[in-house]
């Protein structure tokens, strides 16, 4: 089946756009061990990422099966993921506890 | 595996047989270039440092430039310094001189300035290009190739295809008996617990983790978030969101295999197999200090397509993004799209890569040294301008 998003680990809660999806598309996203459908609920252009689940404010975003940084804000389900809600917990001199 | 490459005297091969035209200082930039603009078969260094820096750094740009001149990529060397920079001009010609290849010198404070400098340097340059030409090629053991590994202008394709698929390249490099130089550090902030994981012992995954909290430390130092300078803008607007998600991508372009060292900037490895350099992600130094590690190749994933190629190491460009692919033809060499496509498996392209950089070691042009992008070069420093 031809995907359009791509789930890299089980353990991710973000998925990659591997094409230009339109808000409220239903799209196929091919795991490890198959492929899902959802709904979008925003524009997701290619290579960028969507979330999975409903993420919390400060919850942890996992791509590869691992730690890519924290969500500033609330992220619905199917929801644009990106710098506008994600922050590094890395290389921030911007922070005095780092 | 084999490929046909220039054998100098002391053993070590080159891909590429060049009279390097190295300046010494920032100060003698336009001497060396304007003697190489002149002289078919030279190709000039040209830097920004050399004088006015902490003796750390000094220290470090004159092992670089002798790095430099020892890659067996040139044939030999002619050396143009200005009289009065820190640099000391009698130790690089010393360092250089030890491979057994021909180093001259010009210094445009002795000769009077530099008009009489390049007409000084011009001749010796024909005489040493024309002997270099004079060089075959013969057969080499894939063995003997020492690559250097690049990632750069990063989108989401290099960490899902492009790297991975280098990775695959560099492990069979590694198997055929050869030198794979994995650097940035800057791109392993947040993926170091791998790395330091495939440290062939505990020394070797401490020092992964040593060289990544330097690095981290050196971008805190400044008071901000690093996002936009690393990830960069560009590596954003590509779907990129932290420098985390940046560096797990990057890592991929090392492969599977056992890191057997950690090395400081330039530094010439003494294994064989994979082996890490501390320097920074932007392209002329990194390039810079891979070929003063003694790198004969380098291959390079980008995914929004980054042109920069280097004066004497042919650098491979990879791209797993289609519209990079049909956007920029004419600086990219090999497309690993065909993975997303379906077309091709992972593996398949890892090969492909490998039987390009044969070829590109035997004499194959890469897209950058066909187009004249080759300038990408500069020496990564620690400490201040002083």
């Amino acid at each position: 089946m031809k995907i359009d998003a791509i789930l890299i680990h089980d353990k991710d809660n973000v998925a990659v756009a591997l094409r230009d999806i339109h808000k409220d598309e239903e799209i196929v996203i091919g795991k490890e061990d198959g492929c899902f459908r959802m709904e979008v609920s925003e524009a997701i252009p290619f290579g960028h990422k969507f979330a999975v689940r409903y993420l919390g404010k400060d919850e942890t975003v996992i791509k590869y099966g691992e730690v890519i940084g924290r969500t500033t804000v609330a992220i619905p389900l199917g929801a644009h993921a990106h710098i506008h809600n994600i922050e590094s917990l890395r290389g921030r001199g911007d922070l005095k506890d780092n | 595996m084999e490929f046909k490459g220039y054998r100098r005297g002391n053993g070590k091969v080159g891909t590429r047989n060049y009279t390097g035209i190295i300046s010494t200082v920032v100060c003698a930039n336009e001497v060396a270039e304007r003697i190489s603009s002149q002289v078919l078969g030279t190709v000039p260094f040209l830097h920004q440092q050399g004088c006015c820096q902490t003796p750390l750094d000094i220290n470090r740009v004159t092992n670089v430039l002798i790095g430099l001149g020892r890659n067996p990529n040139l044939a030999s060397v002619l050396l143009v310094s200005l009289g009065c920079e820190s640099v000391e001009l009698g130790a690089v010609v010393k360092g250089i001189s030890q491979t057994g290849k021909r180093v001259e010198t010009v210094t445009i404070q002795e000769v009077g300035g530099s008009a009489k400098a390049v007409a000084e340097g011009v001749p010796l340059a024909q005489e040493m290009a024309r002997d270099a030409s004079r060089l075959e090629r013969t057969v080499c053991a894939a063995g003997d190739l020492v690559l250097g590994l690049k990632c750069g202008s990063s989108d989401t394709t290099s960490g899902l295809f492009s790297n991975p698929a280098l990775g695959i390249a560099s492990d069979l490099l590694v198997k055929a008996g050869g030198t794979s130089i994995l650097g940035e550090t800057t791109e392993f902030i947040g993926a170091e617990h791998l790395l330091a994981a495939r440290g062939k012992d505990k020394t070797v995954g401490e020092g992964i983790i040593e060289l990544v909290r330097r690095m981290e430390d050196r971008a805190k130092a400044v008071g901000c978030d690093m996002r936009g300078g690393q990830p960069t803008g560009g590596n954003i607007k590509g779907g990129l969101t932290t420098i985390e998600e940046k560096s797990l991508g990057a890592i991929a372009k090392s492969g599977h295999s056992p890191i057997e060292a950690v090395y400081d900037y330039g530094v010439t490895p003494e294994q064989k197999g994979l082996v890490i350099m501390d320097s920074p992600g932007r392209e002329p130094e990194i390039l810079t200090g891979l070929a003063a590690a003694g790198c004969n190749l380098i291959s390079f994933a980008t995914g929004r397509g980054a042109p920069q190629g280097f004066p004497f190491v042919p650098v491979i460009k990879i791209t797993g993004n289609r519209v990079t692919w049909d956007k920029l033809r004419d600086h990219m060499d090999i497309n690993v799209s065909s993975i997303m496509e379906g077309t091709e498996t992972l593996p398949s392209a890892g090969k492909r890569i490998f039987q390009e950089m044969m070829e590109v070691a035997s004499g194959k042009l890469t897209k950058a040294e066909i187009c004249g992008y080759t300038k990408s070069m500069d020496i990564y420093v620690v400490g201040p301008v002083i």
